[in-house]
C-alpha cells in the first residue's frame, strides 16, 4: 500500500492529501458545533437538539430513537440546510471581498492541518515515524505564520460588509489577535528553547517537541507557558471569554451579520478548525502528543502490546490517543464558554497587553535562566 | 317685541346655599339650580306632578316669626334666622318655594327615608340588569347605588308579573321592572293627548296597561319609554339589540318636518343603533315623534345608491363628475378620462345657459343650499324646490314635511315658497328649452315629471336612495344621508340649529358638500371650499342674514334668525308645540 | 446625592482569577451532570394549577343549558376589546327559555387580543364564562384565532352551577301563576 501511495505522481498525492484534509475538517466541525449544542444544552439543563429523524429511519429500533435523542439528525439537517438555503447578498456589500472572506478564512484553517502531526507508528528500524502530511522542519512556526492569516478572514467579511456592527467586529478581531499573538509567541519559545539543546540539530519540528516529551511532559514543568498558551489560544480562536468579533450581545452577529447559507457556514467551519488545530498544538506542545503518559512514551506501549511490527494498529492508536486528548481541549473550551461570562473589550486589552505579555515576557526570562543552568546537568 | 315681566323672584335656602329663584318653583327644580340634585322617579319637569314615588323626600322649615313684628325671629349665635323645621319629610316636586323656605335635601332624616323608599322599591324588582336593556341609564339603578342596601332582607318570593306585554306597535312593557310611577300614564294624556295608559289592580297586583280594545300606537308612544326611569317600557325595535354604555352620543336635528326636533343619534362602531330627543325647551321639550326615530334604517338600506353610475352603469366618481361637467357646458359625446372642466377650451364655444336646469331641495343642508345656489349662479339660471305636504300634529310634526325651505330663503336659493309638482320645469322640458336637468336629492317622477318628460333630457340625479328619477338619470352620484354628514337646518322658527355626522358614510360615497363644490368648478363657478369652517366663512360673507355665523359657535339649542325679510310669507304650517303661525300669532 | 456601593477590596485568590475559574467550572460540571430541568413539551404536559387563566371559554349548565344572557358586561371590561357580543331575542314560544329572554347570536372572542387577564370571567353576572385549562391556541389565519360561539361552547363544556337563578325565576312564576289566576 505504501509503495501504490508513494508511486503516485506528487501532484495527485497532494491532492489526495487536499480532499482528505476537507473530508476530515468539515465532519469535524460539524460534529463539534452538535457537541457544543449537546454540551451546552446539559450545562443548563436541557436536552439539547433530539427531534430531528427522516421518517424511514424512525422504524430502526433502539439505534433510530438513540440517535434521535442524541441530535444527529439536527446535525444532518443543519449541514443540508446550510447548501441548499438561498444565499443572500446585501445590495451594500463589496461583492468580490464579500464573497472573498469566508474562503480566506477556510484556508489557513485547512492549511495549517497539514503541518501538525496526529499520530506515529514504528518502522522497520524501529524508529517513531510521524503520521503528518507535511513533516515540515519549521512546524510550530509554519503553524502560527498561517493560522494568523485567519484574521484577515474577520477584518475582510467586516469590511466588506459596509455596515457598522460588522466592521467593529472585523476591527476588534484584529486587535484582538495582535494583542494575544505576541504572548501565544513568547510563551512556547521555553519549550523550544529546551527541544533545541545548544549542540543538538536545531528543529522546530512538532514531531520532535513530541519526542522530548517521552519523559516529563512540557505541561507538567512548565505550567505557566501552559496556562499562557492556553489563555492566548482562547483569544486567537474568539471563543468565550473572548468573543469579542462576534459579540451578539452588542454587534448582532459582529463580522458575519451579513453572512447567510453556506458562507456563513464556512465562518463556522474555520473557526472549529481553528479550535481543533489550536487544541492539537496545545497537545502537542504540553501535553505529550500521542505519548498515553507522562513517563510512558509510546515506543514503550507498543513494546508491552507487541504491536512494534504493526504500523497501522499503533498508528491508529497514537491517532486515538491524540484525538482523545484533543477532544478533552474541545470539551475544555465549551465548558469554559458556559462558566466564564464575556469580557468587556476593554478588559481584553488590558489583560492582553497589561497582564498577558509581560508574564510572558517574565516567564521567558526565567525559563531561559532555569534551561541555561539546567541544559548541562541533562546534556549527555 | 314686549319685554317678558320679570318673574317674582323667591329666595330660598337649599343645604345652607341661599339662591333666588321665580315664584312657582318646585324644590327639586330650585336645587338642580345649585347643583344639587334630588333623587325622584315620577317627576318630570315637563309633566304635571303626581307625588307617588316618595323618592324626593327632603326636610324643611321656615323662619319663625314674631307673631308681634311679624317679622323672622333671628338667632344671637349665627346671625340668622331661627327655623322651624318640619319634624316630617315633605316630597321635592310638589314643595314649591315660598320665601325664606329653608331645605334640607341630604340630612339623615331624608337619606333614611331614600333608603327606605329604596328597599320598597327593590322588594319586587327583579334582577335584570344583565339583560335589562335601561342598565346604564337606569335611575333605579343609580339610586340604589347611592341608597340601596346592597343586600335583600326580604325573604318571601318576589312577585313575579308578565315579561313582555305588548302595549302597542313599537313599544313592550316588562311588568316586573315597572316602580308604578306613573310618568307614561301623564305623558300620553298631556302630551300626546292621546290617554290610552293607566294602572290596574292594587297593591302588588298594580300592573300598568292600556285601556281595553286600545293600543299605545300613536305617533309620540316611545317618548313613554324614553321617560320610563326603569327599564319597564322598552322599545320593540331597540329591545335586546346593544348595551347603552357602548354607544356614542351625536347631536342630530330630526329631518322629516320643518319642526326641526333635537335628537340624540345613538351608534357604535358606525351603525345608529336609536334615535332619542335632545332637550330644547325652545323646540321639542324633551319629545319627538316616533317616527323621526325610525329614520336610521334609511342609512343600511337595501336601496341605498353606494357607487357612481354613467348610463347605468357603476362608474368610477371622476368618469361620472367628468360626465356632468360634460353636460353642463353642453359637450355631447362620450366621457373621456383627459376630459378638462376647467380648461378654457373645454368650455369654449358652449354657451349653453339655459339649457340647464336645477332641482334643489328643502331636504338639503343650509350649507348645500348655498352651494346649489352657487351652481345655479354658474350655470346663470335658478334652482326649482318641491315643496312635501303632510297633516300636522299640532305637536312635532308639521305640515312642511321639508326640514328646510327656509334655509333655502335665507340663503337665496329661492325666494318665494316652492310648488308641489314641478309644472314650469315640465312645460320647459316639453318646450325643449331644458337639456339637461340636475336634481339635487329630488325624486322628480314623484314631484310631476312623467317618465317621457325625464326621457328626453339628460338627468343627473345625486342621492341618497334608488328611485324612478335614480333609474331614469343618465348620470347618478350618490350622497349621504343626514346621519352620515355634518350640517345645519333652519327650521319653523327661523332657528339655525346644527347636526353632527354620527356615522362615517359607505365606502367611497363623497359629502355632499365635495360633489357640490366641484359641480360648481365644473360649470365654472370657481373653487369653493367644502370644509365646514372655511365653507361657513364664505356664506358669513355672502349671505347677510348668517354674517358673523360660524358652525363652530352655534350654540346646541339654536340661534334665531330675523324672520322679517320672510314674514309676508304664506308657510302652509300650522301650530306645533312651540311654534304658532305668523298669521295666527298676529291675529 | 449619589449613593456609593462600597465593595470589598478583592483576595489574591479572586485576583489571580484562575481560581475562581476553576470554581466557576466545578459547578458548571456538576451541572452537566445533573438531571434536565426542562419539560419536554407535546409529550409531557404541565400540571395546571388550580385557578389557572387559560383561553376563556363559555361554559352550560349542568342541564346543558347556555348560561350566558348577552348582557355584554365582558365585551365592555375586556382590556383589549377581543370579545365582541352580537345580542339576541329569545323567542317567546321556546317554552323552556323564553323567561330568560336573552342569548347572544353570536359570541366571539378574538384570541390574537385577549390577553388573558380573566376579567370577563371576574365581571360574568350569570356565570358563564370562564378560563380554563386550555393554554395551547393555534391557527393558520386570523380569522382562525377568533373562536365563534359554537368554538367557545366545545371548548368550554359544562360546569356544576350553584345557583339554578333561571330555574328558580321560572318555578315562581309558574307557582305564582297558579296561585293567583
Amino acid at each position: 500500500m505504501i509503495e501504490f501511495w508513494n508511486s503516485l505522481h506528487p501532484l495527485l498525492q497532494a491532492v489526495i492529501k487536499g480532499l482528505a484534509v476537507i473530508g476530515v475538517m468539515f465532519p469535524f466541525g460539524g460534529a463539534c458545533s452538535l457537541i457544543e449544542r449537546k454540551i451546552s444544552a446539559a450545562m443548563q439543563g436541557r436536552p439539547g437538539p433530539n427531534r430531528a429523524i427522516p421518517f424511514w429511519f424512525a422504524w430502526v429500533p433502539v439505534i433510530g430513537p438513540f440517535l434521535q435523542r442524541l441530535g444527529v439528525f439536527h446535525l444532518m439537517a443543519d449541514g443540508g440546510k446550510m447548501f441548499f438555503k438561498e444565499d443572500p447578498v446585501p445590495g451594500h456589500v463589496n461583492k468580490f471581498y464579500f464573497y472573498l472572506a469566508p474562503v480566506v478564512g477556510m484556508i489557513p484553517a485547512l492549511t495549517t492541518v497539514t503541518v501538525v502531526p496526529f499520530g506515529a507508528y514504528l518502522n522497520e528500524a524501529g524508529q517513531l515515524v510521524p503520521l503528518v502530511l507535511a513533516n515540515l522542519d519549521v512546524g510550530i512556526l509554519a503553524v502560527f505564520a498561517v493560522s494568523s492569516l485567519g484574521v484577515y478572514s474577520l477584518i475582510l467579511a467586516g469590511w466588506s460588509s459596509n455596515s457598522k456592527y460588522p466592521f467593529l467586529g472585523g476591527i476588534r478581531a484584529s486587535a484582538q489577535l495582535i494583542s494575544y499573538e505576541l504572548s501565544m509567541t513568547l510563551s512556547v519559545l521555553p519549550v523550544f528553547l529546551w527541544v533545541n539543546a545548544p549542540g543538538g540539530e536545531g528543529t522546530l519540528s512538532l514531531f520532535h517537541v513530541v519526542g522530548a516529551q517521552d519523559g516529563a511532559w512540557f505541561g507538567l514543568w512548565m505550567p505557566l507557558c501552559a496556562i499562557i498558551f492556553l489563555v492566548a489560544l482562547f483569544a486567537e480562536t474568539n471563543r468565550l471569554p473572548f468573543d469579542m468579533a462576534e459579540g451578539e450581545a452588542d454587534l448582532v452577529g459582529g463580522f458575519h451579520t451579513e453572512y447567510g447559507a453556506m458562507k456563513w457556514g464556512l465562518f463556522f467551519v474555520a473557526e472549529y478548525s481553528h479550535m481543533l488545530i489550536g487544541s492539537g498544538v496545545f497537545v502537542l506542545l504540553f501535553l505529550g502528543g500521542w505519548n498515553p503518559l507522562p513517563w510512558v512514551p509510546l515506543s514503550d506501549v507498543a513494546a508491552w502490546l507487541h504491536l512494534a511490527d504493526q504500523p497501522l494498529l499503533l498508528g491508529l492508536l497514537s491517532i486515538g490517543i491524540f484525538l482523545g486528548k484533543t477532544l478533552f481541549f474541545i470539551f475544555l473550551f465549551m465548558w469554559v464558554r458556559w462558566t466564564v461570562p464575556r469580557f468587556r473589550y476593554d478588559q481584553v486589552m488590558k489583560l492582553g497587553w497589561q497582564k498577558l505579555l509581560p508574564l510572558a515576557l517574565g516567564n521567558l526570562i526565567f525559563y531561559a535562566i532555569l534551561i541555561a543552568w539546567l541544559q548541562p546537568k541533562f546534556s549527555h | 317685541m314686549i319685554a317678558p315681566p320679570k318673574p317674582d323672584l323667591v329666595t330660598v335656602n337649599i343645604d345652607g346655599q341661599d339662591i333666588a329663584v321665580p315664584k312657582g318653583t318646585n324644590v327639586i327644580e330650585a336645587a338642580r339650580q345649585l347643583g344639587i340634585e334630588i333623587p325622584h322617579y315620577c317627576y318630570h319637569p315637563k309633566l304635571t306632578v303626581s307625588g307617588n314615588c316618595r323618592m324626593c323626600l327632603i326636610e324643611m322649615g321656615t323662619p319663625i316669626m314674631d307673631p308681634a313684628t311679624r317679622a323672622p325671629i333671628m338667632d344671637a349665635a349665627t346671625g340668622r334666622p331661627k327655623i322651624n323645621w318640619i319634624p316630617r319629610p315633605q316630597i321635592g316636586c310638589a314643595t314649591n318655594v315660598s320665601p325664606g323656605l329653608h331645605v334640607r335635601t341630604d340630612s339623615p332624616l331624608a337619606r333614611e327615608c331614600r333608603e327606605g323608599v329604596t328597599e320598597f322599591l327593590l322588594i319586587n324588582h327583579p334582577l335584570d340588569c344583565p339583560i335589562c336593556d335601561q342598565a346604564g341609564e337606569c335611575k333605579l339603578q343609580e339610586h340604589s347605588t347611592a341608597y340601596g342596601r346592597g343586600y335583600s332582607r326580604f325573604v318571601e318570593q318576589k312577585n313575579v308579573k308578565p315579561k313582555r306585554t305588548v302595549l302597542g306597535p313599537r313599544v313592550t312593557l316588562d311588568d316586573e321592572r315597572c316602580i308604578l310611577c306613573s310618568r307614561c300614564v301623564r305623558f300620553s294624556k298631556e302630551v300626546a293627548k292621546d290617554d290610552v295608559l293607566g294602572f290596574v289592580d292594587r297593591g302588588s297586583y298594580s300592573t300598568l296597561t292600556c285601556y281595553p280594545g286600545k293600543q299605545l300606537k300613536n305617533n309620540y308612544s316611545l317618548n313613554t319609554v324614553d321617560i320610563c326611569p326603569v327599564g319597564a317600557l322598552t322599545s320593540t325595535d331597540f329591545r335586546f339589540k346593544m348595551r347603552v354604555w357602548f354607544l356614542k352620543q351625536t347631536p342630530g336635528i330630526d329631518p322629516e318636518s320643518s319642526v326641526g326636533a333635537n335628537t340624540e343619534i345613538w351608534s357604535r362602531e358606525g351603525a345608529i343603533y336609536r334615535i332619542t330627543p335632545r332637550q330644547n325647551d325652545a323646540v321639542n321639550d324633551t319629545w319627538m315623534a316616533d317616527s323621526g326615530r325610525a329614520l336610521y334604517k334609511q342609512v343600511k338600506a337595501a336601496d341605498r345608491l353606494l357607487a357612481p353610475s354613467l348610463d347605468g352603469a357603476t362608474t368610477a366618481n371622476e368618469m361620472a363628475l367628468k360626465a356632468v361637467a360634460n353636460l353642463l357646458v353642453g359637450r355631447t359625446g362620450p366621457v373621456r378620462r383627459d376630459d378638462d372642466a376647467a380648461s378654457p377650451a373645454h368650455r369654449a364655444g358652449a354657451p349653453y345657459q339655459g339649457s340647464v336646469a336645477l332641482v334643489g331641495s328643502g331636504r338639503s343642508s343650509v350649507e348645500e343650499q348655498f352651494l346649489t345656489k352657487k351652481l345655479a349662479d354658474a350655470l346663470k339660471t335658478s334652482a326649482h324646490l318641491v315643496s312635501r305636504v303632510g297633516p300636522g300634529d299640532r305637536i312635532l310634526v308639521s305640515a312642511d314635511r321639508n326640514p328646510n325651505v327656509r334655509g333655502a330663503l335665507v340663503t337665496g336659493l329661492i325666494s318665494k315658497l316652492p310648488a308641489q309638482q314641478l309644472t314650469s320645469l315640465a312645460a320647459d322640458i316639453d318646450a325643449g328649452k331644458v337639456k339637461t336637468v340636475v336634481s339635487v336629492g329630488e325624486d322628480l317622477t314623484a314631484a310631476g315629471l312623467s317618465a317621457a318628460q325625464l326621457a328626453k333630457v339628460s338627468v343627473v340625479y345625486l342621492g341618497t336612495h334608488r328611485n324612478a328619477t335614480s333609474d331614469a338619470a343618465k348620470v347618478v352620484i350618490p350622497t349621504l344621508t343626514v346621519f352620515e354628514k355634518s350640517g345645519t337646518f333652519v327650521n319653523q322658527q327661523f332657528r339655525l340649529q346644527k347636526f353632527a355626522k354620527a356615522v362615517p358614510g359607505p365606502a367611497g360615497v363623497n359629502d355632499d358638500l365635495i360633489t357640490l363644490a366641484e359641480l360648481v368648478a365644473a360649470a365654472g363657478g370657481g373653487i369653493i371650499p367644502f370644509e365646514l369652517g372655511a365653507l361657513w366663512a364664505a356664506i358669513a360673507a355672502e349671505v347677510k342674514p348668517l354674517a358673523l355665523v360660524t358652525y363652530a359657535s352655534l350654540p346646541a339649542t339654536g340661534l334665531l334668525l330675523d324672520a322679517t325679510p320672510w314674514a309676508a310669507l304664506p308657510f302652509c304650517e300650522g301650530e306645533t308645540l312651540h311654534f304658532k303661525p305668523a298669521a295666527a300669532a298676529n291675529a | 446625592m449619589p449613593y456609593v456601593v462600597e465593595r470589598k477590596p478583592l483576595t489574591l485568590s479572586e485576583r489571580l482569577y484562575f481560581p475562581q475559574i476553576l470554581a466557576g467550572m466545578r459547578v458548571t460540571l456538576k451541572h452537566l451532570f445533573a438531571p434536565n430541568v426542562t419539560m419536554e413539551y407535546p409529550e409531557q404536559r404541565p400540571a395546571i394549577p388550580v385557578g389557572y387563566r387559560g383561553v376563556p371559554t363559555l361554559v352550560k349548565d349542568p342541564h346543558g343549558r347556555e348560561k350566558c344572557v348577552s348582557c355584554q358586561l365582558c365585551e365592555f371590561v375586556c382590556p383589549p376589546k377581543a370579545i365582541r357580543i352580537t345580542p339576541g331575542e329569545i323567542p317567546a314560544d321556546q317554552a323552556d327559555r323564553a323567561h330568560v329572554e336573552k342569548a347572544p347570536k353570536e359570541f366571539e372572542i378574538d384570541m390574537l387580543r385577549c390577553i388573558y387577564c380573566g376579567l370577563c370571567q371576574e365581571v360574568c353576572p350569570e356565570e358563564a364564562i370562564f378560563l380554563q385549562n386550555q393554554y395551547s391556541l393555534t391557527g393558520y389565519t386570523r380569522a382562525e384565532m377568533v373562536n365563534d360561539k359554537a368554538r367557545l361552547y366545545e371548548l368550554g363544556g359544562t360546569l356544576p352551577d350553584r345557583h339554578f337563578k333561571w330555574d328558580k325565576k321560572k318555578s315562581a312564576a309558574e307557582a305564582r301563576g297558579h296561585a293567583a289566576h
